[in-house]
């Protein structure tokens, strides 16, 4: 069966832009925090050439702000940079919990502006798959999208990847809201598109409140 | 002048209204807009700074519900995205200036806030 290039390009492509995007916004929310420490300590500056006494903790306080935000832009640009690399070999062997853990990494910003949490259980044992890790990783945002669209009052998404005979699954629960809502467009041509690609399948529990993606080991190309 | 300030991110919003306090603007800050609507209750402020994108309740519609609450509250959007689309939505829902794109200068900041109170000072 041939792959449907059509949807694939298309969905890929704006996820490439939602996630760039998201990412920039991350990077100017470090810029602006320190630009506000680096202001202060500017003022601080000021006001001790004034004669006016500053406590070294204060100075101190702003120079660990500092640092602690460099930290988080480098791991920023350290996501950016694999996220961006995603897209350089169409097979790859990655370990699913890694790709897991990424793209919460990159849905970060959408799970904060929905409400959302993002529990993701530690992995028991490295899970190698080959696979088109950029694939791989559309997919997962658009389960992990629709997944926060109905996670409910408890406003949490459990994500679990685990070895299964032959594969692997991913678990998306504690989704509170799937019972009652509507799902009839999910999973739509863009997923259904992944999935083919993938050699996937996706599988709804309404009552457990649960979506569960199965994986092959090796994907094929 | 007496400022809110509302944006997710706590150790930009702490340190910009320690700096704006320091310039002798009374500053108070929140990381929630549910928060920010809070404070409005109980304090009159004369300009709301507020994040665009907010967790539950975005940037619009917090301004929407405070200038409900609060009609003579003048408002600045402060954003990291800079798309022109963003720039048209909100510059739709304030004066022309009104929407400053991270990492903001804090004088270009109390600038828009005192031109925003001598517009409001000019009106009939």
């Amino acid at each position: 069966m041939s792959w449907n290039w059509e949807v694939l390009s298309e969905t890929g492509l704006q996820f490439f832009g939602k996630m760039s995007a998201s990412i920039s916004h991350e990077i100017k929310n470090v810029m602006a925090i320190i630009n506000e420490n680096a202001g202060l300590l500017e003022d601080l500056t000021v006001m001790a050439e004034k004669g006016v006494p500053i406590d070294p903790q204060r100075l101190r306080t702003q120079s660990e702000r500092i640092m602690k935000q460099i930290r988080r832009g480098d791991e920023i640009v350290k996501g950016m940079n694999r996220f961006a690399h995603s897209v350089d070999e169409r097979l790859r062997q990655t370990d699913l919990n890694d790709t897991l853990a990424l793209v919460c990494t990159l849905s970060g910003r959408f799970a904060s502006v929905r409400g959302v949490r993002l529990e993701l259980e530690p992995p028991a044992s490295q899970i190698p798959i080959v696979t088109n890790p950029f694939f791989l990783e559309n997919l997962l945002w658009l389960c992990l999208d629709f997944a926060m669209g109905c996670a409910g009052a408890g406003k949490t998404v459990l994500l679990k990847a685990e070895k299964i005979e032959g594969g692997a699954k991913i678990g998306y629960s504690k989704l509170q809201d799937l019972a009652t809502f509507d799902t009839g467009s999910f999973p739509g041509d863009r997923e259904k598109a992944l999935l083919q690609a993938l050699k996937a399948e996706l599988v709804v529990h309404k009552e457990m409140g649960e979506l569960v993606l199965t994986l092959p080991l090796q994907a094929g190309g | 002048m007496k400022v809110l300030l509302v944006d997710d991110e706590h150790e930009l919003v702490s340190t910009l209204a320690e700096r704006l306090t320091l310039r002798g603007i009374e500053a108070d800050w929140t990381v929630s807009g549910e928060e920010a609507l809070s404070l409005a209750e109980k304090n009159t402020y004369d300009v709301a700074v507020l994040d665009v994108k907010l967790p539950r309740i975005s940037g619009l519609e917090l301004k929407r519900r405070l200038h409900a609450k609060r009609p003579a509250m003048k408002f600045i959007f402060m954003t990291g995205h800079g798309s022109e689309e963003d720039f048209r939505n909100y510059s739709a829902e304030t004066s022309e200036g009104c929407y400053l794109v991270k990492p903001v200068s804090i004088e270009d900041l109390i600038r828009t806030m005192n031109d925003l109170m001598k517009a409001s000072e000019v009106k009939p």
